[in-house]
């Protein structure tokens, strides 16, 4: 792993998100948001009467492509190749972002135009230039929006989903020029069009991330909405697409299935406005670069616990109908990739740094629920926990705490005696024992009524009598 | 290639092979479980509609251009490129154009699309038929001629109609360049075209 990673700080979740839960309004406002997107997500899956099917398929094929990849990767290297294409391999994010940069440093590149890539915002490539002396454009809306605020996204799918119009308005009044207090998201469009078609004409390389890429053709595909990818590449003379090396599909047709999951999961559209297919560079004077990256890929693999969790196809789901992410926001995760799937991946990059991730999680499943390759996440979630704990990544208090609870199922007659006091403690005892400020659980929660008698009691008066067992008639 | 990267090839390749997965046989799709429609061309113009794309059924290449010169901004147009003359006559002579950027004032661009598919509304238009890829990207407005003969069901009949792609480029386009980006609200028009007209002959 690059030094990078092994220091960054350790994200703790409860922490990070406080300032985002305790703007209620706001925080409703993004729920609302996102709410919105996974219903227009319902409306679509619904409307296919073989979508279950579909998410069959998707993940079999996934499974398949991740046990033989070390097979697909060099088909595809060598279609590719033949196509023209100059397939380049990097080991980790730093060799990601050298191969890049010399491949500028070699054109003499000083601007450079690029569509949207989880790939390049994990290896942190845009930085990596900007400090190299090259001017980066993020060219998607949403993605140009955080550059210029300079921030990062908080969504994999929709980076601005956390900022209201009136911030992007105010943004655009200080970088682009618009009217003073202009929050038209019409007339904020138009501008970053007018701005954005400047940078499309004088971008001397285009830079992409990559959908899918085929093994049997050596072809990628890439997915937008508003034809950045496309006005980005079509136009200089060099293409660079970065992409991770669990993007692969093994044949040509695997894209049906793909493409129609991908949108109807993301924004709820029946596919991306422009799903674009490249086989090679564009003429005889032009340059297609794929940057085949692992960065930790490579070890998920090995996991059988956490192998699926490469099936990804990054369309975002998982956040919109998450519970938690809805409510504490994108960025409250300190991760490229946040919700459910980034507290899966996160871990597995560096176990110490995102140890609270699966801890910000009710375990209600919704992730898995509309997984369109169908990752178990909220499994994988719980399997995370396990693990921290074994690697005794959780807390001291948590783990005795745990620690004390096991001993107590363990014994009975100890279980009905804690029983029995912690009923009389929460009768007699005082509210502030537990509610003081050095008790964080117990904000914005209380303490039950303390019940009557144990269940224990309530079962040896109620239950019927002469039987010792219940029979199996009154089980079914 | 530097010798480092040819030694990350091999680093990551070992790894991989590594670990020995069982892989589950690739499936193959059923096309009777896969969605099908009574009628494709209307189901194709709902769809189409429901993405911001408008579609007008024609029966001679002269009805298209007699519809377009209907639209405010076709008539305003100074630089059209066209690939399907018998329809639109360009004005932009894209033989003599060598660089990309010398397009980048187009306001109208008409191409042939091989095949529309209804469930999602999208266009395959084959690069090969583009003498300039930017120029459907590129250009204010967008207007695609395709045959009602060919209309498909569903994506898997997409890809099965492509086959084996060459080398090039292809593109499934369906409706007009769009962003919901600030706070969820639909905006068309994003960086590519801003309308997109779908002209469906016999």
């Amino acid at each position: 792993m690059t030094s990078l990673t092994s220091t960054l700080p350790i994200v703790d979740h409860p922490n990070a998100a406080r300032e985002f839960v305790t703007n209620e309004p706001r925080s409703h406002w993004h729920d609302d948001s996102l709410w919105f997107v996974r219903s227009k997500r319902d409306k679509q899956a619904q409307s296919i009467p073989e979508w279950e099917y579909l998410r069959e398929q998707a993940s079999t094929i996934k499974t398949h492509t991740i046990a033989k990849l070390p097979e697909y990767l060099q088909q595809f290297e060598a279609n590719a190749t033949r196509l023209g294409a100059v397939v380049h391999w990097a080991a980790d994010a730093e060799e990601h972002n050298r191969i890049v940069l010399d491949l500028l440093r070699r054109n003499d590149t000083l601007r450079i135009v690029k569509s949207k890539s989880m790939l390049t915002e994990e290896c942190g490539l845009n930085e990596y230039l900007i400090e190299s002396g090259i001017e980066v454009v993020d060219t998607d809306l949403g993605e140009r929006i955080v550059q210029l605020r300079g921030e990062t996204p908080s969504h994999i799918v929709l980076p601005a989903i956390h900022i209201k119009k009136e911030e992007v308005g105010d943004t655009f009044h200080e970088h682009l020029g618009t009217r003073a207090g202009e929050s038209d998201p019409q007339v904020l469009t138009e501008a970053a069009r007018g701005h954005l078609r400047g940078k499309f004409l004088s971008g001397e390389v285009g830079i992409t991330g990559v959908n899918f890429a085929i093994a049997d053709t050596g072809g990628l595909v890439v997915c937008t909405n508003e034809g950045n990818a496309d006005l980005g590449v079509s136009l200089p003379r060099i293409h660079i697409a970065c992409m991770g090396i669990e993007k692969l599909v093994p044949r040509f047709q695997d894209l049906s299935v793909f493409t129609r999951l991908l949108a109807r999961s993301a924004t709820g559209q029946p596919i991306t406005s422009y799903t674009s297919h490249f086989h090679g560079p564009r003429d005889e004077n032009s340059e297609l670069h794929i940057v085949l990256v692992d960065n930790g890929r490579s070890k998920i693999r090995d996991s059988k616990t956490f192998r699926d969790s490469l099936h990804c196809i990054r369309c975002g789901a998982c956040m919109n109908t998450c519970p938690v992410y809805r409510r504490s926001g994108g960025h409250s995760y300190r991760a490229t990739v946040p919700g459910p799937i980034g507290s899966v991946l996160g871990p597995a990059k560096n176990a110490k740094a995102h140890k609270s991730l699966p801890f910000a999680c009710s375990l209600c499943g919704s992730c898995t629920d509309v997984c369109p390759v169908k990752i178990p996440l909220h499994h994988q979630l719980l399997a995370w926990r396990k693990v921290l704990v074994g690697k005794r990544l959780v807390a001291w208090n948590k783990r005795m705490a745990m620690k004390a609870a096991s001993f107590l199922f363990r014994n009975p007659p100890l279980f009905a005696a804690a029983g029995y006091l912690g009923r009389v403690a929460l009768k007699v005892l005082p509210k502030s024992l537990a509610h003081n400020r050095f008790n964080t659980w117990a904000k914005d929660r209380d303490l039950p009524e303390p019940p009557k008698k144990s269940f224990h009691e309530w079962y040896a008066k109620n239950r019927p009598s002469g039987s010792q067992t219940v029979s199996r008639e009154e089980q079914s | 290639m530097s010798e480092t990267q040819s030694n990350s090839r091999q680093v990551i390749l070992d790894r991989l092979k590594g670990c020995v997965v069982d892989a589950p046989e690739l499936p193959t799709i059923d096309p009777a479980r896969v969605v099908q429609f009574d009628d494709r061309l209307q189901q194709f113009q709902e769809t189409l509609a429901s993405v911001g794309g408008e579609a007008h059924l024609v029966d001679t290449p002269s009805e298209i251009h007699e519809k377009l010169q209907a639209i405010e901004v076709f008539q305003s147009a100074r630089r059209i490129a066209s690939t399907v003359p018998e329809a639109v006559t360009a004005t932009v002579d894209l033989a003599t154009i060598d660089d990309p950027h010398a397009l980048s004032t187009l306001d109208w661009t008409i191409v042939r699309g091989e095949f529309g598919v209804a469930e999602n509304g999208a266009i395959w238009i084959d690069g090969k038929t583009l003498p300039h890829r930017v120029m459907i990207f590129i250009a204010q407005y967008l207007a695609i001629v395709i045959s009602r003969s060919d209309l498909l069901n569903n994506m898997h009949e997409a890809y099965a109609r492509i086959g084996a792609p060459g080398p090039g480029f292809g593109v499934f386009v369906s409706g007009p360049s769009k962003t919901a980006d600030i706070e969820q609200s639909l905006v068309l028009g994003a960086h590519g075209c801003r309308k997109l007209q779908v002209f469906l002959l016999p």
